[in-house]
């Protein structure tokens, strides 16, 4: 690949060729950005990439099962789920040895946990159970079918056997069948009973009130951006201020300000009842519904749609809108032929941030939200905090992702990703 | 994206920077020298204990708890007599709240950095079946009643897991308003259905536990029938049918202090929340609320400690639960705030309020006046339960 001409490869003044030099050269200043960006690269790698990886990952890890009780699983292989029958003899005394083992190095109570998100009351047959096999002797005692049976009368539910079975494989799509309120049986995957079908309503509802934010916010800061965009310098610093001020305020202290402003005994409702507008006792109900999740959460996302277009029209030359004019336009084909085309960048740009931030959004919707108005977020909170299935949230959470990324690709076939942007 | 990002961050960085840059520098600086500062008081103070005082331990400690006046209780009559007798600093860390996620997470990444850990009775139950908390010999590690009754006959039935190192009884309760609910105050807990009467939103915990209880009870299930009612799909939804009833009246709460504001705004004539909580709204506060003990639901809070903590860590660990949880240092607690004491030895020592000078004992859950009918929380239940009826109820709640 050297390059040579009639007279030999060109040289430096020390003598090497020139393309060496050239690419030594370039190579050190590739290797310092790469030094100068590694401390940014690591971080990037420890606090993002790897933690989405494992995320994903939990979603469809199942080992607890097969690890705790390996020869049970096994053993169970031979078992025909569906055949209506208790399985037989050897599952049975192969659970008793795993059972042991677990019980004595207190692994059960895992495998409880793990089978109760699955099948209520496996939490405590196990702990129950485990409690009389740590006296038994595997090597004497036999028929272990009636020991657990007489046990507990659990073992001799086909329901608990067949959770077992179903739930033993090391790598489940469980998880994902539950985010889509669907659940894994023996007989392949099946709906869930009508009331529980929770979260399929949930994911509907967070991309429709995002939709209804974003599109509100867009309404709300075209205005106020086009203003920022040409007052003169002195009142848009001004407005800039009062646009940025809330920006900086905790979001919390933002938030539980709308519920002060939004309750019935609000500062909204009594000015309203104090000026005739509406009765007493038909003071509107502005908070803990989905109206109220709106409202807050455009005003908390209003910079993330204000700034972008702000940078975009601040780019756009007046003398445009004057030429126009001066060709006879009138205010309004001067401003929808001219200049709202060339804002469009910045209408793209800030809605996608603020419908991403808004599907993603858990701590409002939780505060003002009320029942109707709460989203998938605060599910996935609920299963990371409370119930403790992170299973199930990588699950939801994965399923999130992949709809943002869905979603920002439709975005780019029908808008273009290079329409978007966030200044000159 | 990248297009974006940098462009976003150069534009919105040169706006930003110059109103802040100022305000930023200036706490930078005082931030670091005051780390500096403290970093040298630490060494010194390290330096002077191990070479005048011969202690060989890093004395410090990471307690976790819930904040609020609940950790200045703790604070008062724990933390700050411990630290006086040992020298031992105690760090307080106000995670309670999220504590068994970030347990699990702290072992799974192999770095501890809690020593001890305040939970409700049932979290502390899941922590120990996932062997995140250590078991606990309660005779042997913890002190004995001033007349010499052993630890687990004085804490009797609240030692509810293995695991779990109990410290308070504290209630699920409902306040009402009264101003709002006319010449009649509620005497029962059934009251929150009886909007005819009592009309107006009430508020309650955004959760199956307490409110399921509430509702079999107020449909007219006897109290020994209701846990084994809601093991069945029909007692389930023979409690939402019920709750039904109310559902448009009903604010649902997720933070403690949700009701007590509720109720201070007049926005709900009564409302669900934990019974000290509204002690500090009532006698605090002043407040025309008052508190409605029917039908309370008992919880109990205590102290875990984590596997995996290193033997002088464990050691330490015990040695201040064991001072915690003693008969005076329990008894001292219900000065600060109205959570009853686990100890039955306690019982006897509870006094006036430390500052409000009032008599706590009858503001106790526990106090006989007001423990009339009461639930003691069926951990085992929840255990088993928790999981269904919360995904049932959620999808209740979302129609």
């Amino acid at each position: 690949m050297s390059y040579t001409d009639d007279n030999g490869p060109m040289m430096t003044m020390d003598g090497k060729p020139l393309k060496r030099s050239l690419a030594i050269a370039l190579r050190r200043q590739k290797v310092r950005a790469l030094l100068l960006i590694s401390p940014l690269l690591i971080f990037v790698l420890f606090t993002f990439l790897f933690p989405i990886a494992s995320m994903l990952f939990r979603s469809v890890e199942n080992d607890i099962v097969s690890e705790i009780l390996p020869k049970t699983v096994v053993a169970l292989h031979s078992w025909d789920a569906e055949s209506g029958e208790l399985p037989d003899e050897i599952v049975y005394s192969a659970f008793a040895g795993d059972l042991q083992r677990a019980a004595k190095a207190k692994d059960h109570t895992r495998v409880g946990l793990r089978l109760n998100y699955e099948k209520s009351g496996m939490a405590s047959l196990f702990k129950k159970t485990a409690r009389q096999a740590k006296k038994w002797d595997l090597e004497a005692d036999t028929s272990f079918k009636a020991k657990l049976i007489e046990t507990h009368k659990g073992w001799a539910d086909i329901a608990v056997w067949q959770t077992l079975k179903t739930h033993s494989s090391r790598y489940t799509s469980g998880y994902f069948l539950n985010s889509i309120d669907m659940r894994k049986t023996v007989s392949g995957p099946e709906f869930q009973p009508e009331d529980r079908q929770i979260l399929v309503t949930l994911f509907k509802r967070t991309l429709i009130i995002s939709l209804v934010i974003t599109m509100s916010c867009i309404l709300l800061s075209y205005p106020v951006a086009w203003l920022l965009a040409n007052l003169p310098m002195r009142q848009a610093n001004l407005l800039m201020i009062l646009v940025l001020l809330p920006f900086w305020t905790s979001l919390l202290v933002r938030t539980s300000a709308w519920k002060v402003m939004l309750q019935q005994q609000g500062v909204i409702n009594d000015l309203l009842v104090a000026l005739g507008m509406i009765e007493e006792t038909g003071r509107l109900a502005l908070i803990n519904n989905q109206l109220g999740t709106v409202i807050a959460m455009t005003h908390i996302l209003l910079p993330f749609m204000i700034l972008p277009m702000y940078s975009v029209m601040q780019s756009i030359p007046p003398t445009y809108l004057r030429a126009a004019k001066s060709l006879g336009a009138t205010n309004w084909t001067a401003f929808w032929r001219i200049y709202f085309p060339q804002s469009v960048p910045g209408i793209g740009a800030g809605s996608i941030l603020v419908f991403i931030l808004s599907i993603g959004y858990y701590i409002t919707p939780e505060i003002v939200g009320g029942n109707k108005g709460v989203f998938i977020s605060n599910r996935i909170a609920y299963h990371i905090f409370q119930s403790m299935n992170w299973g199930l949230a990588a699950a939801l959470g994965t399923i999130l992702l992949v709809a943002v990324l869905i979603l920002y690709w439709a975005y780019d076939k029908i808008v273009g990703i290079d329409n978007v942007k966030l200044g000159g | 994206m990248q297009a974006i990002s940098s462009a976003f961050i150069a534009d919105e960085y040169k706006k930003i920077c110059c109103l802040t840059r100022n305000a930023i520098f200036f706490h930078k600086e005082r931030d670091v020298w005051e780390n500096v500062m403290k970093f040298t008081k630490t060494v010194f103070a390290t330096a002077a204990l191990s070479l005048f005082a011969g202690l060989a331990l890093a004395e410090e400690m990471t307690i976790v708890s819930w904040g609020g006046a609940y950790s200045k209780s703790q604070l008062k009559a724990y933390h700050e007599p411990y630290t006086a007798n040992t020298g031992v600093t105690i760090i307080n860390d106000e995670s309670a709240g999220t504590a068994v996620p970030k347990l699990r997470a702290m072992n799974e990444a192999g770095n501890l950095t809690w020593d001890v850990v305040d939970v409700e009775a049932g979290p502390a139950m899941q922590l120990c079946d996932e062997g995140l908390a250590m078991e606990i010999d309660h005779d042997f590690m913890l002190a004995d009643a001033p007349d010499g009754t052993l630890a687990s006959v004085d804490f009797g039935d609240f030692i509810v897991s293995d695991c779990f190192i109990p410290q308070i009884v504290y209630s699920y309760t409902v306040g009402y308003r009264n101003d709002m609910v006319g010449s009649t105050p509620p005497t029962s807990i059934c009251a929150l259905f009886d909007t005819e009467t009592y009309p107006g939103k009430r508020s309650l915990k955004k959760g199956a536990l307490s409110n399921m209880e509430w509702a079999l009870l107020c449909d007219g299930v006897a109290k020994a029938d209701i846990y084994p009612m809601l093991e069945t799909a029909a007692g389930q939804d023979q409690a939402l049918a019920k709750l039904d009833t109310i559902k448009d009246d009903v604010i649902w709460w997720s933070a403690g202090a949700d009701t007590p504001q509720l109720l201070a705004d007049g926005e709900v004539v009564m409302g669900s929340t934990f019974n000290g909580r509204l002690f500090a709204l009532i006698e605090e506060e002043n407040q025309p609320v008052s508190m409605l003990w029917d039908g309370q639901i008992y919880d109990l809070d205590g102290w875990i400690i984590p596997t995996g903590l290193s033997p002088e860590r464990q050691a330490r660990a015990l040695h201040y639960v064991r001072f915690a949880t003693d008969t005076q240092r329990l008894a001292d607690q219900s000065k600060w705030i109205s959570y009853g004491p686990t100890r039955a030895s306690s019982a006897l020592l509870v006094d006036k309020h430390a500052e409000l000078g009032i008599d706590m004992a009858p503001h106790m859950p526990t106090d006989p006046a007001n423990s009339t009918n009461t639930f003691l929380m069926n951990y085992a239940f929840w255990a088993d339960y928790k999981d269904d009826i919360e995904s049932k109820f959620q999808a209740w709640l979302a129609q």
